[in-house]
């Protein structure tokens, strides 16, 4: 049984674990990252568009948290939303000081551009390719710092303490396992566990994410007892290429770029989708424009409208976005210099996740999370672009620094069940949660006789042993690429961008029925070297968990809110609804809660508007 | 052939002694099955084969699995579609047929840098490699002059060496005052290093240089790239810059490379690489005479 010893593990390798590891490691914490992916191989490196900073004259973040309250639905939390904008300024300045190569005005200063629902130009950019660079240049950091990196190495579960409350639980480190030796280790973190896995773009099967985006993270700290957050929320990017869900970046539109239907109109204005901001509506708004606009016929092939950057000229285009002009050609097979880019909406971004606080801590003691696996709650009900890079900065930096022990501000978010909790219900066609503990209870990640933390390490080890022998062992069964195909087909149909009741309990109906499947999912290759088909069986197990619970949340949210559009509730309810919708494992038989959004910011208070633009 | 496959004549005996006879028995059995599926999925496959479906032939090989610790080719017949990548059928080869064949792929657009391979004989990145582009049978192997760890997948921790073995990172010690200043740099000198900060670390590059081939320390056109693109940043300050020519201009730095262009033909993200060495080269030779 081999056990590596660090002081701090975190746990993926995009923006926000290297963030993560760069601020632990400066507080003097022996950290290492645990990542399935190289480094350099991580989604941060697919976003294109920019940083929201409040850098120039003009601007202030005090501006940048309103456009962002407002383009949250007000389901944001102000204290999270102000520590953003805050602190964003000091992130993207401190990359440029690290060496990003962010594009560049004349007089030498870094390029900023306007982005949707942003009332200043202050998406700081590289390009269209600003991920890219953002993710190189912190890996380069960690490279100079000597941060200890186990690449490959897939994390299965998180070694947590099993109090019957889950507000009373530890988490003492994680298990992983080697991909390529096919060894299971233990990591005991005698400080703190950053989770910094990402988004789970593969619940959906047209997404602009990666095919590791399982949402890993979030499944594992959901069934060790950790809120789940507003999973309804689910951002579908206007701009994706209908064949393959690749992004086509917001700053084309920011640059002047132009939405058009099959009858050449430019129907963002002239169908009064949004009178004042046009293409530049935040991206719920016009996801919903181009749909309405195909569903009533006037799409293209009834499937995409067009996008229209032909006027902004060459020079322009291959100056700040030529990226573009490259995935356009690649992946679709169109040359957006001469003809328009056939666009439609596609899975981008999880607005909800693993509840922390602005600090990045979670309810489960010496459990931290940060980026789009987390849920602070900056984006509420509707991300803005642009402001996915900064969260990975600012609150990596934060969670890394306060697992570490550096000192922090105390923080004004609750997590865990407060007195302000509201129990909530689902009106569910089928049970929930873990398949075959009706009147039992399965206790999962438990570790029963485990005192010390090295004890709850070993415990988990063996725990994880077993489920991986099993998954080896069993020898007829269904495929994960079946079971998984069935979630995406229904989260497709009915847990899109447009949402109605039938469809959200049919989803629920499929969901239950692909994880009886899963009971019998078998791997096939029976190899320990390289095993892509048994880490691809235990990503399908996440899906399952984290489909099942955004469509809980969809069915339990009767209003209209930012992303979450229901057929038969078109209002937003600020009566009943300005609260976040909790979900808790409860060892396998979920339970809907409800907190709370906090709207009072550090020197007033957002007072909920029609939002419009 | 240039693929290379680990000597693991004792490793294979040695894992074979620690697995259990119940163990053994069982992938063997898994191993039959999986065979027996994939033969018939494949017979079906090439009953319905007319014209619409591509040929695959995909190198194989486990270290551990009996029937595959030398190395052979599959052949896989994937349904065709417009647009369909050399990712795309590899992807329904495996769900489709075996699943386990083994292959890196994340991002599907090209940034990630994970799936390069060695496809009808040259590097290429297969996420943005179209079926169509390509002569039958498409022959898909791992990345030459790199150990095959399983199937399609190497070992790509040298790269990484090399990649590291060039201080790849930003260094100054000349940062303006104050938590919120910026450094300036011109949108000409931003221009001068654009292409080279492309570079995804996809390892097509190295794999295809004769000198990387030959020469295990050489830093190969990746690395060399990388101090390009630090080098050329005018924001680093001219320390900085001599202490890096010192490290490209070592024995197996810039000086091995004889501008064959191999890395440059078949770069995914265009970057001249090439060019890039060239410069370097002619950077060293200026600093040289300085000092004469």
């Amino acid at each position: 049984m081999t056990i590596h010893e660090h002081d701090v593990v975190v746990v993926g390798a995009g923006g926000a674990g290297l963030r993560a590891a760069i601020a632990a490691q400066e507080a003097g914490a022996d950290t290492a990252i645990v990542t399935k992916l190289h480094p350099v191989r991580s989604h941060t490196g697919a976003a294109e568009g920019g940083i929201n900073a409040a850098l120039r004259e003009g601007d202030s973040w005090e501006d940048h948290a309103y456009d962002t309250m407002k383009g949250s639905d007000y389901l944001g939390d102000a204290p999270a939303i102000e520590t953003l904008c805050k602190d964003s300024p000091k992130e993207t300045i401190q990359l440029e000081n690290w060496g990003m190569p962010f594009s560049r005005d004349d007089d030498g200063r870094v390029s900023q551009r306007p982005f949707g629902g942003l009332s200043f130009p202050r998406t700081t950019y590289a390009g269209a390719e600003t991920g890219h660079h953002m993710l190189h240049t912190m890996y380069e950091q960690l490279v100079k710092r000597g941060v200890r990196v186990y690449d490959e190495w897939y994390v299965t579960n998180l070694a947590v303490t099993d109090e019957e409350d889950p507000d009373d639980r530890s988490v003492h480190g994680v298990v992983a396992y080697d991909i390529r030796s096919g060894e299971l280790h233990g990591f005991q973190a005698n400080d703190g566990v950053v989770i910094a896995t990402g988004g789970l773009g593969q619940v959906y099967d047209h997404t602009t994410n990666a095919v590791a985006n399982t949402g890993d993270g979030v499944a594992m700290a959901y069934r060790a007892g950790v809120p789940i957050e507003d999973m309804e929320f689910i951002q579908f990017h206007p701009t994706t290429l209908p064949s393959t869900g690749v992004l086509i970046t917001e700053g084309v539109r920011g640059e002047g770029g132009i939405l058009y239907n099959s009858e050449g109109e430019r129907f963002m204005f002239e169908r009064g989708y949004a009178n004042n901001a046009g293409e530049l509506a935040s991206r719920d708004v016009v996801s919903r424009a181009e749909l309405t606009e195909v569903n009533e016929g006037r799409g293209i092939e009834d499937e995409y409208v067009h996008l229209d950057m032909r006027h902004l000229g060459e020079e322009r285009i291959t100056d700040r976005l030529e990226n573009i002009i490259h995935l356009a050609e690649d992946f679709e097979g169109v040359n957006p210099l001469e003809e328009p880019m056939p666009v439609k909406p596609g899975q981008h971004y999880a607005m909800g996740g693993i509840e922390t606080d602005e600090n990045g801590e979670t309810a489960v003691s010496g459990l931290y999370a940060a980026g789009e696996a987390a849920c602070a709650s900056v984006h509420g009900g509707n991300r803005l672009g642009g402001n996915a890079l900064p969260e990975l900065m600012v609150f990596g930096a934060r969670a890394g620094r306060h697992a570490a022990g550096g000192d922090m501000e105390a923080a004004k978010i609750e997590t865990g069940r407060t007195d302000e909790a509201e129990a909530g219900e689902v009106d569910s066609p089928v049970p929930l949660g873990e398949v075959g503990i009706e009147g039992g209870v399965a206790a999962d990640g438990g570790a029963t006789t485990a005192t010390t933390p090295s004890e709850v390490v070993e415990a988990t080890l063996e725990a994880e042993r077993a489920r991986i022998e099993e998954l080896l062992e069993k020898e007829d069964g269904v495929h994960h690429a079946k079971i998984r195909e069935e979630v995406q087909q229904t989260m497709t149909d009915h847990v899109n961008v447009f949402r109605e009741e039938g469809g959200l309990k049919q989803a629920l109906a499929d969901i239950r029925e692909a994880r009886e499947h899963y009971q019998d999912v078998t791997v096939e290759d029976p190899s320990r070297t390289y095993n892509t088909d048994l880490i691809q069986t235990i990503e399908t197990r996440n899906v399952l968990d984290l489909a099942e619970a955004i469509t809980v949340g969809a069915l339990a949210r009767d209003e209209f809110r930012g992303a979450h559009w229901r057929k038969e509730h078109q209002e937003r309810d600020d009566e009943n609804w300005l609260k976040h919708t909790m979900l808790s494992w409860n060892d396998g038989d979920p339970e809907l809660w409800f907190k709370p959004v906090v709207l009072e910011g550090e020197s007033k208070t957002y007072e909920p508007k029609i939002r419009s633009y | 052939m240039s693929t290379q496959t680990p000597d693991t004549k004792e490793e294979t005996e040695e894992s074979t002694t620690s697995t259990s006879p119940a163990q053994a028995r069982r992938m063997e059995k898994k191993r039959r099955r999986a065979e027996e599926r994939a033969e018939e999925a494949q017979a079906e496959a090439e009953a319905e084969a007319e014209e619409d479906t591509y040929h695959l032939k995909v190198f194989r090989y486990d270290p551990e699995v009996a029937g595959k610790q030398e190395p052979r080719f599959d052949d896989f017949h994937v349904p065709f579609e417009p647009g369909m990548t050399v990712l795309d059928a590899l992807i329904y080869a495996r769900d489709n047929y075996d699943p386990s064949l083994t292959f890196r792929h994340s991002c599907r657009q090209a940034v990630c840098g994970s799936d390069a391979m060695f496809v009808n004989g040259s590097q290429k990145l297969c996420c943005k490699t179209q079926l169509s582009d390509l002569q039958e049978p498409v022959r898909v192997e791992p990345l030459p002059h790199q150990e095959v760890v399983k199937d399609l997948v190497v070992d790509m921790q040298h790269f990484y060496e090399q990649m590291e073995a060039v201080e790849p990172y930003f260094q100054t010690d000349e940062l303006p005052e104050g938590e919120l200043e910026e450094q300036r740099q011109t949108r000409e000198n931003r221009e001068k290093i654009k292409m080279s900060t492309r570079c995804i670390w996809c390892g097509a590059c190295m794999s295809s240089c004769n000198i990387a081939a030959g020469d295990n320390q050489y830093l190969g056109p990746a690395a060399l790239n990388k101090a390009y693109r630090f080098y050329m940043d005018e924001r680093e300050g001219e320390d900085v810059q001599q202490h890096r020519l010192e490290i490209i201009e070592q024995e197996h730095g810039v000086w091995r490379c004889q501008t064959q262009f191999s890395c440059t033909e078949v770069c995914p993200k265009d970057i001249p690489l090439t060019e890039h060495i060239q410069e370097l080269k002619r950077e060293a030779v200026k600093s040289n005479l300085k000092f004469w």
